[in-house]
């Protein structure tokens, strides 16, 4: 087919940040459907709690005290991370170095406490269905929380490097934010349903 | 419309003077006034896949991945099929001792998986890899690398349950494996587990191509493609992606609720702890009802791309039938209880299931009243793909209005578990999903193989298909009124079911030969077939603006549309755009809604990460269903992998 020349794309740029870029949308993308998976799992949780009168089915209560310090350290890493947001738009390698080495420790630290975590649930996951359903979310947001570190130390090692002076790699950085912000506000109805949730019933 | 209105000229910036601590942009040439010879030298040097095995195992090209998609889809399709006959023959008479209960368990299982898991998803979703790239007019996929993952991951999860089934190990649960016959006290072995590992490769591999497709379609639209302007068959795989994007995690969230019971002693679906068996049937047909939909959306989409062309004239209510699209979508959310009838749930939850079930048959209405409409007034050329679409219309219809008769609660508890069931929902999912698939395959064959299908043995196959399907399935009815249960290897000869069985068993037969007629017309097409040039059957939309087959860069300049069928609307001459780079692979992405362009990004190059990434997810996941440790010890194999998956390599690419 002939073909007419009608417009000239060539005084586009070659990266954009947020919506603008198709990266972005893959990410929502996938928070959309992890973010199911959290609905569901959550979802069958309160299907056994309302199905048993005798709920938590006489099993002692969770040390919540674990749980609330990584919902803490969780809460205040989203203000340095949108301070490297900030920093990812302006394409400033300097400030985004330093504030990937800072968000790639503000992501152990909540994995180090994490640790204490499970057995301050006060249950095995083979005790019964109500210790089962604590260890499955609790172990659900925990590979979220893994695979986001580990992709956060990965892109820190990557801005180091000479890659890092790039427009997509400003772009990652952007996505990585993005994510994080993702992995915090889903624990956040996780945490109420492991911990506070038994202390109603 | 003037280009000027497509571009949006108001939206194309300024370049940005150097901003931030960006390395200095290094442009290469442009397609700028060159030559259509050297436009096509340059780009097929950046975009070609690199020869040899390991430049095959690497490819990115949609199209390549796709054509793969097809043919392995194809090969479960006969492979499912065969399970099939092997099942007929056996039901041919009473009490014929050819296939005993274990084994017929297996055939059953490793039928419905195959089919539903292995065959119609899969060959649904390479259809749009395939065509949405092109039909948006752009050059390859979003994340062309994570569509290949996806393929591979496929592959490795469909031979882990034919390699299973070769050692007596397939899953004989059926294929929704309810608990408790698939729970740790009934199914000792590892039957159950590959049933519910499959799962997992399936669905890992359907969520990337989903959330691929709905990127493509978001972001990398022709220029002037705004959102009315859609092909009506790419808004059908838009709905269908995220229909997959919703309906899928929930049965991930099933089949490892299911490995954990089984091996590490959770009591998710133990009664006996806590637990309950039917929040795995919630679980399972909150993915399960949806994932008919998954099947039958992209096969309306087919109908709404074929009718048009066929009828000589635009379609009839085309925003109809995209909001009748999107009312699927999100309606088929709205009845999976309906599968659940017999488990004795509150009568007032089923009645609004009941409700809801035949509120679907509204949307769906729609769409067929609009694709008569179309045809009442267009001047219809009958080829075999408008037959196939006749065909579904009338398979289909029977089938919904068997659906209609299932959605109420009296009459589902008396047939439950028979062959009406079967005879329901192999209407629906052969007629709305198999024939406009076979339809779609003779409408777009030309544009994958540059050759035409026998038009001859395509009405031949089409007859045969008709009388064979309709043969093997209506009786199904009638054996299920009379009380046949599914699922059983054999019946009694005093029942009478002899004769009619034996009948079903020659019509699957004929249905079966059709097929093989069907792959000999694919075959002698391909290697016979004469020439078809860049738009055989005169079509509206951008696919076939390029040749037959596509070059490996699709387009050689991005094309503008001004018209829901471009084509159409351009007769003379394309518009297209020019200033892309063609040292490196370059593709446009637009915004979303007007589709005015916006960026020039670069589209990923060959890999082979994305291969090695598969095997080590997928030797995880078979490892896990012997011990949980798989996870910790995957976790290297994968992080490394990933990395180097991701890490750039220094390719014009990656500069940016």
């Amino acid at each position: 087919m002939k073909h007419r020349i009608a417009a000239d794309l060539s005084g586009l740029p070659t990266f954009g940040h947020g919506p603008r870029s198709p990266t972005w949308w893959g990410t929502l993308g996938f928070m959309a459907l992890e973010g199911t998976g959290f609905a569901l799992a959550a979802g069958a949780y309160l299907y056994l709690a309302t199905l048993w009168p005798n709920w938590r089915l006489s099993a002692p209560q969770p040390n919540h005290w674990p749980g609330t310090i990584v919902t803490l350290l969780l809460i205040l890493s989203l203000v340095p991370n949108h301070i490297l947001n900030r920093y990812a738009k302006q394409c400033a390698i300097g400030p985004v170095r330093i504030g990937m080495v800072v968000m790639s420790l503000l992501g152990l630290a909540p994995l180090v406490v994490r640790w204490f975590e499970f057995p301050a649930l006060n249950i095995y996951w083979d005790t019964n269905a109500y210790g089962s359903m604590l260890w499955v979310l609790l172990g659900l947001h925990t590979m979220h929380l893994i695979t986001d570190v580990g992709d956060t130390l990965v892109l820190t090692v990557l801005m180091f490097t000479r890659h890092g002076h790039s427009g997509r790699r400003f772009g990652d950085v952007g996505d990585n934010v993005f994510y994080w912000d993702f992995v915090v506000l889903t624990w956040i109805p996780i945490y109420l349903l492991i911990y506070w949730m038994p202390r109603l019933g | 419309m003037s280009s000027a209105d497509v571009t949006g000229d108001r939206h194309i910036p300024e370049p940005d003077p150097a901003k931030g601590d960006l390395a200095p942009e290094r442009d290469g040439p442009r397609d700028t006034g060159m030559d259509d010879a050297s436009l096509h030298r340059w780009l097929e040097r950046t975009w070609r896949t690199p020869s040899g095995i390991v430049g095959a195992l690497s490819s990115v090209d949609h199209k390549v991945i796709a054509r793969r998609y097809l043919i392995t889809a194809f090969v479960f399709l006969g492979l499912g099929g065969l399970n099939a006959v092997a099942m007929r023959i056996q039901l041919s008479g009473p009490q014929r001792g050819l296939i005993g209960p274990d084994l017929y368990n297996q055939l059953f299982t490793m039928h419905g998986v195959t089919m539903m898991f292995l065959f119609a998803v899969p060959i649904v979703q390479a259809t749009g890899i395939y065509l949405v790239p092109l039909m948006v007019g752009t050059r390859n996929i979003a994340f062309p690398r994570l569509n290949a993952f996806g393929y591979w991951i496929y592959v490795s999860g469909g031979a882990f349950a034919w390699v299973s089934f070769a050692l007596n190990m397939a899953p004989d649960v059926g294929w929704f494996a309810y608990v408790p016959l698939s729970g740790p006290e009934f199914a000792p072995g590892k039957r159950a587990d590959v049933w519910a590992q499959m799962i997992t490769y399936t669905e890992v591999s359907s969520l990337a191509v989903a959330v691929a497709t709905i990127v493509t379609v978001f972001k990398q639209r022709a220029p002037g493609m705004s959102l009315d302007k859609i092909p009506l068959y790419v808004w059908a795989m838009l709905v269908t992606s995220f229909v997959v994007v919703f309906a899928m995690p929930a049965v991930m969230i099933t089949s490892t609720f299911l490995i954990l019971d089984r091996l590490v002693g959770t009591h998710i679906f133990n009664p006996a702890e806590g637990g309950d068996a039917l929040l795995f049937q919630h679980l399972f047909w909150f993915f399960g009802h949806p994932e008919v939909y998954i099947i039958f959306l992209p096969a309306t989409g087919m109908v709404s791309a074929i009718i048009p062309v066929f009828a000589r004239r635009l379609t009839f209510g085309h925003l109809g039938l995209v909001l009748s699209l999107i009312a699927v979508g999100f309606l088929s959310f709205g009845l999976w209880v309906h599968h659940m009838f017999a488990t004795g749930l509150p009568k007032l939850g089923a009645s609004f299931f009941t409700a809801s079930s035949m509120l679907i048959a509204i949307p769906n209405g729609v769409q067929i009243f609009c694709w008569l409409a179309t045809l009442w007034d267009g001047r219809p050329v009958i080829r075999t793909p408008l037959l196939f679409v006749f065909g579904f219309f009338f398979i289909f219809v029977i089938g919904g209005l068997t659906g209609v008769m299932l959605a109420s609660v009296p009459l589902d508890l008396q047939v439950h578990d028979t062959y009406f069931v079967v005879a329901h929902f192999h209407y629906v999912l052969i007629g709305g999903s198999v024939f406009p698939l076979l339809g779609a395959a003779y409408f777009w064959f030309p544009k994958i193989t540059g050759r035409m299908m026998s038009e001859r043995l395509g009405r031949c196959h089409f007859w045969l298909a008709f009388i064979g399907f309709n043969a093997a399935f209506f009786p199904m009815h009638l054996v299920g009124l009379w009380g046949m249960p599914r699922r059983v290897y054999t019946y009694p000869a005093e029942l009478g079911w002899g004769n009619i069985n034996l009948f079903i068993s020659a019509g699957a037969l004929l249905f079966f030969l059709s097929f093989v007629l069907f792959t000999f017309n694919l075959v002698h097409g391909a290697l016979k077939g004469t020439l078809a040039g860049n738009n055989p059957w005169d079509a509206g939309t951008l696919e076939w603006a390029t040749s037959s087959p596509p070059p490996s860069y699709n387009f050689a300049r991005i094309p503008l549309v001004t018209h829901i069928e471009p084509l159409w609307a351009e007769r003379e001459a394309l518009p297209v755009a020019t200033g892309l780079r063609v040292d490196a692979r370059e593709l446009l992405i637009s915004t979303v809604a007007e589709a005015y362009p916006d960026i020039r990004e670069k589209s990923a190059t060959p890999s082979i990460w994305p291969l090695f990434a598969a095997l080590a997810v997928g030797g995880t996941f078979l490892y896990s269903i012997f011990t949980p440790w798989a996870i910790v010890w995957g976790a290297a194999p994968i992080a490394i992998t990933l990395i180097g998956w991701f890490w750039p390599k220094g390719d014009p690419e990656d500069q940016e």
